[in-house]
């Protein structure tokens, strides 16, 4: 059904191909959180990977700076229909954590929990091979508490509700769980190029 | 912090025709559009519909906007939307839809930024320009379901040729006696203004919450610095955090 008058807005040359159906670029960088922004003092942070109950790995903030760092340039999809091509990050990534713990993945999915109350699921598959990282850096700059700093989840090929905000740890699962968003109707998965917005899409 | 939709059940997700009914001026950058969707679902104020437009070559844009009617509204959704410079879908809804087109819709979507009857008072709505449309839904339908919970509505805006549903807020401060309505405006103000003439801050909001008895439910919605600085101030008068929601509009809403 095509809409009477509206024919769209030119799309650039070389940004084609990047952006996922229903998305629109933005250079931008739009904010969005469910409640006020949290802060947590740099010496009472800390970062955990638990498994049915049982701590795995435990970093304080200093002790988190100090493992290996990993860099990427990758485009980013918020469910809310923006896209940004070309952002950059600094963090620690999922494979590099597990290695510091000297730990193979224990379960299938991970609950990511945040301050401020804030979790969402993630397939472990789509956290490994350099799929997933916790990011703590933002273009060069530490990221800003608005964008989800001292650290954020970062997956990158999932809508970025999947990247979540001031996360403190994961909690591996032995299968699939709802997070925060998926409860209110957000799809599992949440891929972008399948447009799996809600939790009716394919 | 699990909140169970409830409501949103069955093909809510799929997408759908909706025929636009009626266009109504807001104010120089702000139209209402009533939508008749093929099945009306019910909805909780403050959710939002997403809208998708589809060009001749196949091209579709979408977007997220917020309802502005209360749920009481059975059948149709208005569905306020401001100008952006440079957008792509709201240059077609103030330029080009008229009664008659469509276009199609899906959702109701949208979970912690809603407000029932059933959650009662005290409310306290704080928006910034546009960021008053998710709220008016709230405020209609405390009227419509609730009308004895107490509540307060904080609006910041330019001018007072800005605030968009302008007659009807005076008309319901005047109506309801169990809300108040408190203006600012940032930018011009007319002769003889007796409210607020600056931008919302910790002692603005500190006489707004003492128009309630007792902790409210907080809702803030509007541009992401505003919400911020508005959610950041409620915390610092005491409200606990858990007790304050945001929805943000992002810069390029487009």
């Amino acid at each position: 059904m095509s809409t009477r008058g509206f024919f769209g807005r030119k799309r650039p040359e070389g940004e084609a191909g990047r952006t996922p159906p229903g998305q629109y670029l933005t250079k931008d960088f739009p904010v969005l959180s469910a409640g006020p922004t949290p802060h947590v003092p740099l010496d009472r942070w800390s970062f955990t990977l638990e498994h049915g109950g049982k701590l795995l790995g435990k970093w304080s903030w200093e002790e988190f700076l100090a493992l290996p760092r990993t860099k990427v340039t990758v485009d980013i999809h918020c469910v809310t229909k923006w896209s940004k091509l070309d952002t950059v990050w600094e963090g620690v990534s999922f494979d590099k954590l597990l290695a510091a713990a000297k730990i193979e993945a224990p379960g299938t999915h991970v609950m990511a929990w945040c301050d401020g109350g804030y979790t969402t699921n993630v397939p472990v598959a789509d956290l490994a091979g350099g799929k997933g990282m916790v990011a703590f850096r933002y273009g060069d700059a530490p990221l800003d508490p608005v964008h989800g700093g001292p650290a954020r989840l970062l997956v990158p090929h999932l809508y970025f509700w999947k990247s979540a905000k001031w996360v403190r740890g994961l909690r591996f699962l032995d299968q699939d769980e709802p997070g925060f968003w998926e409860m209110n109707g957000y799809h599992m998965y949440a891929d972008p190029w399948r447009e799996q917005r809600y939790t009716g899409d394919p | 912090m699990a909140l169970n939709t409830g409501t949103i059940a069955g093909n809510w997700a799929a997408w759908q025709a909706a025929e636009i009914v009626a266009a109504r001026v807001e104010t120089a950058q702000v139209k209402t559009l009533t939508l008749r969707p093929q099945t009306w679902r019910s909805f909780r104020a403050g959710q939002h519909l997403d809208v998708r437009l589809t060009a001749p070559d196949g091209y579709q844009a979408q977007r997220s906007y917020s309802i502005a009617s209360a749920p009481e509204q059975e059948g149709t959704l208005d569905l306020t939307i401001e100008l952006m410079a440079d957008g792509e879908v709201s240059p077609y809804f103030h330029e080009v839809a008229q009664a008659g087109d469509r276009i199609e819709v899906r959702g109701p979507i949208g979970g912690p930024f809603t407000w029932t009857a059933g959650q009662g008072g005290p409310l306290l709505l704080v928006a910034g320009g546009s960021g008053i449309v998710p709220l008016m839904a709230m405020l209609r339908h405390r009227a419509n379901a609730a009308p004895s919970a107490q509540a307060t509505l904080l609006y910041s805006s330019r001018g007072w040729d800005e605030v968009i549903y302008r007659e009807e807020l005076e008309r319901r401060a005047g109506d309801e006696p169990q809300l108040r309505v408190l203006h600012t405006l940032t930018r011009s103000q007319p002769a003889g203004w007796q409210g607020f003439s600056r931008r919302v801050d910790d002692a603005m909001l500190g006489e707004t919450l003492v128009t309630l008895a007792g902790v409210p439910l907080c809702y803030v919605c509007g541009p992401s610095p505003f919400v911020e600085a508005v959610a950041e101030g409620l915390v610092a008068q005491g409200v606990p955090p858990e007790r304050v929601r945001t929805e943000r509009f992002g810069p390029s809403g487009a």
